[in-house]
């Protein structure tokens, strides 16, 4: 390129850009926003763990946190694409309750002639509802992007559709039980390879304590990829000249989430191991997360939610992101809808309903804004466990379902506005 | 000697890290024009916000006196209860409601809550009238041009009878003609003792209504001057603590083959089907040649550059793009980039920078492919990238992590410049590339301009100040009502000439 030496004439007075260090004080404020969703997420969990008098922690307990709320996340994840692109998807509950209607009645309820027999097999039923709910968000995403039909009302109009619909398909009557094959997505648990190991024998009077090491070796070997490529990232950085938090820092944040990791991984492992769909769940999480900080693709969504007239005359295809954007979310509710439906071993008519609010909840307390362009992955996660552990905790401590509401209401207006109140302290 | 309607006393004004304002001291004497210049970042809108009680009073320290008693603003209605009103640089008005309900928005005609129309209608024609501006007042205020909508907030301003106006860049967005009449309208003001602040820009303006003049940089005051002892050059002196001997760089142009040429260009209105926008235009620009295109506004030059770069306006477009030599399909943004045309806005904040993100994102964002490979970002290329175009352009901020809209004017003109620079395309066409930006940023603008230039770019500038287009351009078109009606050597040019092509065009056209 000859615009280096050419342009050079513009910077004979400027200053050059200066690389700094950070202090710690200084990197811990520039995050605060994802250190303080972390701490939150750590500080109810302990709160509910000694209001359930330690039953929030038990190992069967964590394992069916990630159970109940697997569906909420996976929804999330699509639903943070959908608002960082400045829109909503209302329909979202209502899409996974058809597909889990839809799921059902391929496996069980419709009886195929022996040639077409084969729809019937929970993966040929799968994909098909992916695909399904893939088209049912692409049909949205179309109207919304390139008849600019404000996604508000396409989704409204959306669950009311499917919300019939599923009613329709399933005559009114719950459809189950499923295959076995197709339970597992919920219900099942990754074998143990590597076999058992027995910390305390079975004994009078001793709770034996017995490890599913394959879900432990897996948790160490996440740890040391996890710390060998941030020593890695960081040295990159450091070699180009780049500014890098403070080396305390770094190690004491690797220290603090490998501890987190290789402690729920010695929890999930004195249950019964790593559950099915938390691997699906960490398979998408990971993905979503590389797609959105890494990607072009991510990249662009972001920039037609900051400014759409912008983006669009940057060169950015702003109508065609739209339409992937919601083909994407229609997915992830149709794998919702399909763990969903696994997790209760039918497909019910009022399967699904409200969910999008959770979803949008969780969205919301991660720190994504309400106008578009800004909010991550790892944000809409948090945001949903904060969600579900109140549930859980709340639900331990028997709290009425009222009660539950009002009090998920208030976390959810305070967590936007203290949000809202740093961003103005900030400036 | 006339009485001292305003003083301000050692204002200082800091936000965390920053001083934006320390010890600035104004008078203000009654039924005077007095401008307040600076450089961007100077500290003049600050100033105007703690005048008008934006910045609440105890978040700064000083006193402001106005009609002589000491004043305690809390918020804006404060101090428009005492007859101080602003009109900001961004038009306050809404736009799908009429002029008149515009005009007595929040201060209704009405009497317990009942709106009467025939007095909101009588009222506005009369504030109308006093601005000079002939329009229905049940017109919808987007159906109107912006400069109509400034009279219609001076209108606005009028009905809160009003004792100190402030304007803050009035004419920015305005044409030559608009400009004129408004400054006239000051003046006009002036003999009704109404006393007027006006923030400018653009000097010759305010050499030219203003009785007295002060000078900020850095958030003090550098000196304030009588009518007496204005000059342009002692502004910029005082501005910009130097003095600028030359407003554009010296350039030698070398200039080769015709790179990009438009024949036969016809545009329609992008709402009004039949409403021709654009007619019949053929133009060229050759390497390393930069051409302007002077004329009025709403002379259709935005809607011509927009409607070529990927027909981002109008509808029915017709004729041909080529590229040297050569017939190209120009028909979106992606492929007009694609081809080596970039188009740099008019309008940065709505149509140029994700305010919410920083320059780093901002700059890499038209040439994505250009930093990733098989859509996933080097981002470690995305910091050489976005660290080398910000040396070279020279952004001034903390970063490439500094969010665009905490930019100033200047810097976030020259974020946009660094996104087009990045796409690395052949032809740049730069839509009043320093509208808006303050003196030292201009010369930056204009160096880079050059520059392009000597790397053999085609370079096409639309603006509406004539001195600039006369100072960085090889050649000029002249267009009005969407015709090219000239064109000439920049040699050969002057801004009476490039006057005499519009009236002689304007004659033929009635």
């Amino acid at each position: 390129m000859t615009t280096e030496t050419a342009l050079a004439g513009a910077t004979a007075t400027g200053e050059q850009p200066k690389m700094h260090q950070l202090t710690v004080w200084g990197a811990l404020k520039a995050n605060m926003r994802d250190y303080g969703l972390l701490a939150a997420l750590i500080l109810i969990m302990l709160t509910f763990q000694y209001f359930t008098d330690g039953v929030l922690f038990k190992p069967v307990n964590l394992t069916n946190i990630i159970l109940q709320n697997s569906y909420i996340i996976v929804m999330a994840l699509g639903m943070l694409l959908v608002i960082v692109a400045g829109h909503i998807d209302l329909s979202v509950g209502s899409v996974s309750g058809f597909v889990g209607a839809l799921a059902a009645m391929l496996m069980v309820g419709w009886k195929f002639p022996p040639e077409l027999a084969f729809l019937a097999n929970p993966f040929v039923a799968g994909a098909i509802c992916i695909v399904a709910g893939a088209a049912i968000g692409a049909a949205q995403g179309y109207l919304i992007a390139y008849y600019q039909i404000p996604a508000f009302i396409v989704t409204l109009a959306g669950m009311l559709i499917f919300k019939g619909l599923s009613l329709a398909i399933l005559a009114g009557k719950s459809v189950g039980p499923f295959p076995a094959e197709f339970q597992l997505l919920s219900a099942g648990f990754i074998p143990d390879l590597i076999g058992p190991w027995t910390l305390i024998e079975k004994a009078e009077g001793v709770h034996p304590l017995v490890l599913h090491s394959t879900t432990l070796a897996l948790g160490i070997v996440g740890v040391v990829i996890m710390v060998v490529m941030s020593v890695l990232g960081r040295r990159r950085r450091m070699a180009r000249g780049y500014e890098t938090e403070p080396f305390a820092l770094f190690i004491a944040k690797n220290l603090i989430i490998a501890g987190l990791v290789l402690f729920f991984s010695y929890m999930l492992a004195s249950y019964r191991g790593l559950p099915n769909v938390l691997v699906v769940m960490a398979v998408l999480i990971a993905v979503f997360v590389f797609v959105t900080k890494r990607m072009t693709f991510g990249r662009r969504i972001y920039a037609l939610g900051g400014n759409l007239k912008a983006a669009s005359l940057s060169g950015i295809k702003t109508e065609r992101m739209t339409f992937y954007v919601f083909a994407i979310m229609g997915a992830l509710a149709a794998l919702a809808g399909m763990i969903y439906a696994a997790r209760l071993n039918s497909a019910t008519p009022k399967a699904g309903q409200g969910l999008e609010l959770d979803v949008i909840a969780a969205v919301f307390i991660g720190g994504a804004s309400a106008l578009g362009g800004v909010g991550a992955v790892a944000g809409a996660v948090i945001g949903a466990f904060i969600m579900g552990v109140m549930n859980n905790g709340m639900s331990i401590m028997g709290v009425n379902i009222d009660w539950q509401q009002m009090i998920k209401g208030v976390v959810l207006l305070a967590a936007v506005f203290f949000d809202l109140y740093n961003k103005k302290r900030a400036g | 000697m006339t009485k001292t309607i305003l003083e301000m006393r050692g204002i200082t004004k800091t936000f965390p890290g920053v001083k934006a304002l320390s010890d600035v001291n104004l008078d203000v004497r009654e039924a005077e024009i007095h401008a307040i210049v600076g450089e961007n970042g100077a500290g003049k809108s600050t100033l105007m916000k703690v005048l008008s009680g934006v910045y609440p009073v105890g978040s700064y320290d000083g006193k402001i006196i106005f009609q002589g008693e000491e004043q305690h603003f809390k918020t804006i209605a404060d101090s428009e209860a005492k007859g101080i009103v602003i009109i900001h640089q961004e038009l306050a008005l809404v736009p799908l409601l009429s002029i008149a309900e515009n005009i007595f928005l929040g201060n209704e005609q009405a009497r317990a809550g009942i709106i009467d129309w025939d007095a909101t209608r009588d009222g506005a024609r009369k504030l109308l009238s006093m601005v000079g501006l002939s329009e229905n007042p049940d017109t919808l205020v987007t159906n109107i041009g912006v400069g109509k909508q400034q009279l219609v907030e001076i209108a606005k301003a009028l009905s809160k009878e009003v004792k100190l106006l402030i304007l803050d860049e009035p004419t920015a967005s305005l044409s030559e003609k608009d400009s004129a009449a408004l400054l006239e309208l000051l003046t006009e003001f002036r003999k009704q003792s109404i006393t007027s602040i006006l923030i400018s820009h653009k000097l010759n303006e305010v050499s030219k209504v203003a009785d007295r003049i002060t000078v900020i940089r850095d958030g003090r005051t550098i000196e304030t001057m009588n009518k007496d002892q204005i000059s342009e050059d002692r502004i910029i002196t005082s501005m910009v603590g130097r003095s600028l001997e030359d407003r554009y760089p010296a350039r030698t142009p070398q200039i080769g083959e015709t790179v990009f040429e438009v024949k036969n260009w016809t545009v329609y209105h992008s709402q009004h089907r039949d409403r021709k926008v654009i007619s019949n235009i053929d133009l060229h620009v050759r390497q390393g040649e930069v051409v302007g295109i002077a004329g009025l506004m709403g002379s259709g030059r935005t809607e011509f550059a927009m409607s070529v770069f990927g027909r981002s306006y109008g509808q029915r477009i017709s004729g041909e793009v080529l590229l040297h030599g050569k017939k190209v399909d120009v028909s979106t943004v992606e492929k007009a980039v694609a081809r080596g045309i970039a188009y740099a806005t008019e309008d940065r904040k709505t149509y140029g920078l994700n305010l919410i993100d920083h320059i780093k994102h901002n700059t890499t964002i038209a040439n994505l492919k250009g930093i990733a490979r098989i859509g996933v970002i080097d981002d470690l290329h995305e910091m050489d990238v976005a660290n080398e175009y910000r040396t070279k352009t020279n952004i001034r901020s903390s970063s490439v992590y500094q969010v665009t809209g905490n930019l100033s004017g200047g810097n976030q003109q020259k974020v946009v410049l660094s996104k087009w620079l990045f796409a690395n395309p052949d032809v740049l066409i730069l839509d009043e590339p320093t509208r808006g930006i303050d003196v030292g940023a201009k010369y930056e603008i204009y160096t880079i301009i050059k520059n392009l230039a000597a790397q053999g770019k085609a370079v096409l500038v639309i603006s509406s100040e004539m001195p600039e287009l006369l100072g960085i351009t090889d050649r000029l078109y002249v267009m009005n009502e969407g015709r090219i009606v000239g064109e000439m050597p920049t040699v050969e040019a002057s801004q009476e000439k490039i006057m005499r092509a519009i009236v002689r065009a304007e004659g033929k056209a009635s």
